[in-house]
């Protein structure tokens, strides 16, 4: 039987504001001593009050404008209500029916138009430490503020969820409002997977939760290990259990964690100790214009701009600091007549390393092996037989099929030579000498 | 000549300024009060008489040296739902029994910097939850002008120090009434401020957005010397209004003449206690005789009042109860009393999927509308009145076995929590066999300074609040 999946996506993201989403302690809790980034409000002590962090809301607001979302101009928090250890108050402040941002989309490349639901804001739980019979809580990580964003089922492959989340990741650090780092648990993801069959309209009876995943290596595998899985209790004619299960890299499989009998009942309500927030338009164009260019615009632009192959562009706006670098080289390189094309094939080919090497360096190493000395035709010819001549196995060998030996007797003709010569001259006039 | 202990706040603040008598001997006398009436009253959890006596004797060198703070050297008493850095706050509930704050709540840092000295943690109905002061796991407290009968509830302990001059005046919380009440019941005066002008932070939670700190003071001129310190914006609360603050006492001598009274009728109905209903009739002649204009006005919606808030209100509760897990504060959810139970069950059930539109937003819906009749009200009066309670004070365990009995005596004051405006209960004569009547003042949003005008001239008028009660 033939089953197409069906996948949405859930992604938390951490954001590294200097301060708790409501309260004045450090968020930047990872490494730290256990519960030394507390206070009343993010241990939920009794009477504690939250206050929002603004700078988080407006990151927030700039995630969802990003992802191309409609910003509401009224938005208010709400409680979610549930019982674990790691909740201080009882209850986790996030964002129910009005979040900041609703109804966006994604580009993917092969051209589908990915729905994006909606990006809230809300706050991150304490962590639990299990050690043989007792488990400890660290308070630190409690109240960091946490953007989730929710796309639609849309996801027909894992290929797809791939590149979503490389993209996502890549947005939110273009913005600089995360680290999104999957291994250091600022961004966490959790798939929904279920199959249809082929033909059959609407979503399945059930849904597959996948948790623990922690790289973009296991976001792969997993998917592919639960569709799979999925068929395989399809085609035996039963229904896969309504779950959530957990990637277990060690055995290569999801296993399950937790079989939801029912909907979660959070009891959520307006959260009264927090007035609801309004976003003028004023404030979202402005919170708009602040906003560092998209990777994709930024793909755009360097496309037209400099007119790159997209293999090229794809690779120099991968990340901002390099797109950066490229644009700083290009402005120094036009002072010297270096075209963009020669500065990305240089960036790109000998893998320059951006962090050590300035703009202003890179633009004087392509300048000095593109000088080439001149030199005079017989002198050169001269050089050509004699590196012929004492080279004679290399000259069999090139003879007899192993033509990348020619760039040996380029190397040799240059070290006689004891200058800067154009190599493509050089290798022409040794293939012209060896047919 | 009265004792130290039954003086006002700014009878003391003139005569220690004069240097009549020193602080430590006014927390002395107060202490020996709370003391002596300890058992029979059962008015506070916690006493701290050492830290107390020390801080006098500070304020008391503060004095000499020339200072002037407002409330410098005064003993104060807090409802021990205030957070007391390094004190017990115990919300008067087994659950907290041993806990001990690590930070002030915001209005008791501000009583201090003001030079107010804490002499102790007053009883409440657990987490604030009663009219009656009888769901205390400490006991209940008793009304000193009767001890057979309860004091109003649920700023209990707070009320009766006052009124048995325990000390200067205390703090209280009123969520639905547990302000009013009390000092209706007690003959003190009782100031529930607009929703939003003193900061919660620190606070136990009872219901959020209904929650409104304030005081009892034995007159109305100490209750806006409080004010003066407790209102304002405070950056850990997000609820707090960003209106300036300013003096006000400032019109406390301006009297009422051609101000216009409303009387809802809503209000003054059929269920209202005969005596309650002549001391409040007595009371409406003597603010026509101060001059003011008395109009009966309508708010329609006020029969809902009681349904609305017993589901916003415990919604809430059972959220802000919800830490109190069992891992943290060492006792167990079981701990809980009778009464938290049965609103957390009610939250819980209002807030559920599938109840929540026929619930809690029904009842939001309602309280816009409740709003609403208090907005059209103030476009053409000032303020409006009413008596606090529909019945005198009733007797100890008269209604302890029926919870809905017991809600309807916030029949009268909830509606002020829902619309969070400010009302001020001031002392309004006695029943036949010596129990308090109180009248409330409501007006409109941030109106606390027309609230003390007018109750100022209704208690210089009257000065029932001269009378005490009789201690054994």
């Amino acid at each position: 039987m033939k089953y197409r999946p069906i996948m949405g996506l859930e992604v938390h993201v951490e954001l590294k504001t200097k301060s708790k989403m409501f309260c004045g302690c450090s968020a930047d809790y990872f490494g730290q001593k256990q519960n030394t980034h507390t206070c009343p409000v993010c241990l939920g002590l009794p009477g504690a009050l939250p206050v929002a962090n603004q700078k988080a809301i407006d990151w927030c607001v700039m995630i969802g404008q990003a992802l191309n979302c409609k910003i509401a101009n009224f938005s208010k928090f709400d409680r979610k209500n549930y019982f674990y250890p790691d909740l201080a108050k009882g209850y986790q402040i996030s964002q129910y029916d009005q979040p900041f941002c609703q109804k966006g989309f994604m580009m993917l490349s092969n051209g589908k138009k990915l729905g994006i639901t909606r990006v809230h804001m809300e706050e991150d739980t304490g962590k639990l430490t299990h050690r043989g019979d007792s488990s400890l809580i660290d308070f630190n990580r409690s109240g960091v503020p946490l953007v989730e964003i929710v796309t639609e089922p849309e996801f027909e492959n894992a290929k797809e969820v791939v590149e979503y989340l490389k993209r996502l990741q890549q947005i939110v650090r273009y913005l600089d409002v995360s680290k999104a780092d999957m291994e250091e648990g600022n961004m966490r993801l959790e798939p929904n997977i279920s199959l249809r069959k082929e033909g059959e309209v609407g979503l399945p009876k059930y849904k597959v939760e996948v948790k623990n995943i922690n790289s973009f290596r296991f976001v792969e595998k997993a998917i592919e290990f639960e569709i799979k899985r999925q068929a395989e209790i399809l085609d035996k004619g039963e229904l896969p259990v309504q779950e959530t299960r957990g990637w277990n890299e060690t055995k290569n499989k999801t296993v399950s964690q937790r079989v939801k009998e029912e909907a979660n009942d959070y009891r959520y309500f307006p959260e009264p100790d927090i007035p609801p927030v309004i976003l003028s338009d004023s404030k979202i164009a402005e919170l708009k214009s602040q906003m560092p260019e998209t990777p994709s615009a930024k793909f755009d632009r360097f496309k037209k701009e400099f007119n790159l192959a997209d293999y090229d562009v794809e690779i120099l706006t991968r990340e901002k600091l390099m797109a950066d670098y490229f644009e700083e080289s290009v402005k120094i390189g036009n002072k010297h007549k270096i075209n963009p094309k020669q500065i990305a094939n240089h960036l790109i080919n000998r893998n320059i390393d951006i962090n050590s090497v300035l703009p202003a360096k890179l633009i004087e190493l392509i300048l000095s092996s593109t000088q080439t000395a001149q030199i005079d035709e017989k002198k050169l010819d001269g050089i050509i037989n004699d590196v012929l001549k004492e080279n004679q196995k290399a000259v069999l060998d090139y003879k007899s099929g192993k033509v990348n030996v020619i760039m040996f007797l380029v190397g040799q003709t240059l070290r006689i030579a004891k200058q800067k010569l154009d190599t493509k001259i050089i290798k022409e006039k040794f293939e012209k000498k060896l047919k | 000549m009265k004792n130290l202990n039954q003086l006002t706040v700014s009878e003391a603040k003139a005569r220690l300024k004069a240097k009549d008598f020193t602080s430590v001997e006014l927390a002395t006398a107060c202490i020996s009060q709370i003391k002596k009436y300890k058992q029979e009253l059962n008015a506070f959890i916690t006493i701290i008489e050492k830290e107390a006596l020390e801080q006098s004797a500070k304020a008391d060198k503060l004095i000499a040296d020339g200072h002037d703070l407002p409330l410098l050297g005064i003993p104060l008493a807090l409802k021990d739902l205030f957070s007391t850095k390094g004190i017990k706050t115990t919300a008067a509930s087994n659950v907290l029994k041993n806990y001990i704050p690590e930070y002030d709540a915001t209005t008791v840092k501000k009583l201090k910097d003001a030079g107010a000295i804490i002499l102790g943690k007053t009883n409440l109905d657990a987490w604030a939850h009663g009219s009656s002061g009888e769901n205390s796991d400490f006991g209940p407290t008793r009304n000193p002008w009767n001890t057979k009968y309860v004091p109003g509830g649920s700023s209990s302990g707070s009320a009766v120090s006052v009124a048995s001059d325990m000390c200067l005046a205390a703090t209280g919380t009123d969520t639905g009434g547990s302000i009013r009440l009390p000092a209706c019941f007690n003959n003190v005066v009782g100031l529930k401020p607009t929703y939003g002008r003193v900061s919660r932070y620190g606070i136990i939670a009872m219901a959020s957005s209904l929650d409104s700190v304030g005081h009892f003071t034995k007159t109305v001129g100490d209750s806006a010397l409080l004010f003066n310190v407790t209102a304002g914006q405070d950056i850990m609360d997000g609820t707090t209004l960003p209106e300036p603050v300013f003096d006000f006492t400032r019109s406390l001598e301006k009297g009422i003449k051609g101000l216009k009274i409303g009387i809802p009728k809503e209000f003054v109905t059929k269920d209202i206690d005969r005596e309650v209903k002549v001391a409040f009739e007595k009371s409406v002649k003597i603010f026509e005789e101060l001059g003011a204009k008395i109009f009966e006005v309508s708010l329609p919606y006020t029969e809902y009042g009681i349904a609305a808030y017993y589901i916003i209100q415990p919604s809430e509760v059972s959220s802000n109860l919800a830490r109190y897990d069992g891992i943290r504060y060492g006792a167990d959810r079981g701990s809980f009393g009778d009464e938290a139970k049965r609103r957390i069950m009610l939250g819980t059930f209002t807030l559920s999927s599938g109840y929540y539109d026929a619930y809690y937003k029904k009842a939001m819906q309602v309280r816009t509308l409740i709003k609403k009749d208090f907005d059209d009200a103030f476009e053409n009066i000032d303020a409006l009145i009413s008596p606090v309670c529909p019945t005198l004070p009733w007797k100890l365990g008269e209604k302890i076995n029926d919870p809905l009995k017991m809600y309807l005596s916030d029949a009268l004051t909830v509606t002020a929590n829902i619309a969070g405006i400010p009302s001020l209960s001031v002392p309004a004569g006695f029943s036949s066999n010596k129990l308090p009547i109180g009248i409330q003042i409501m007006g409109k949003q941030l109106s606390e300074e027309l609230l003390f005008q007018i109750g100022s001239a209704f208690e210089k008028q009257t000065n029932y609040y001269k009378e005490k009660p009789l201690l054994r």
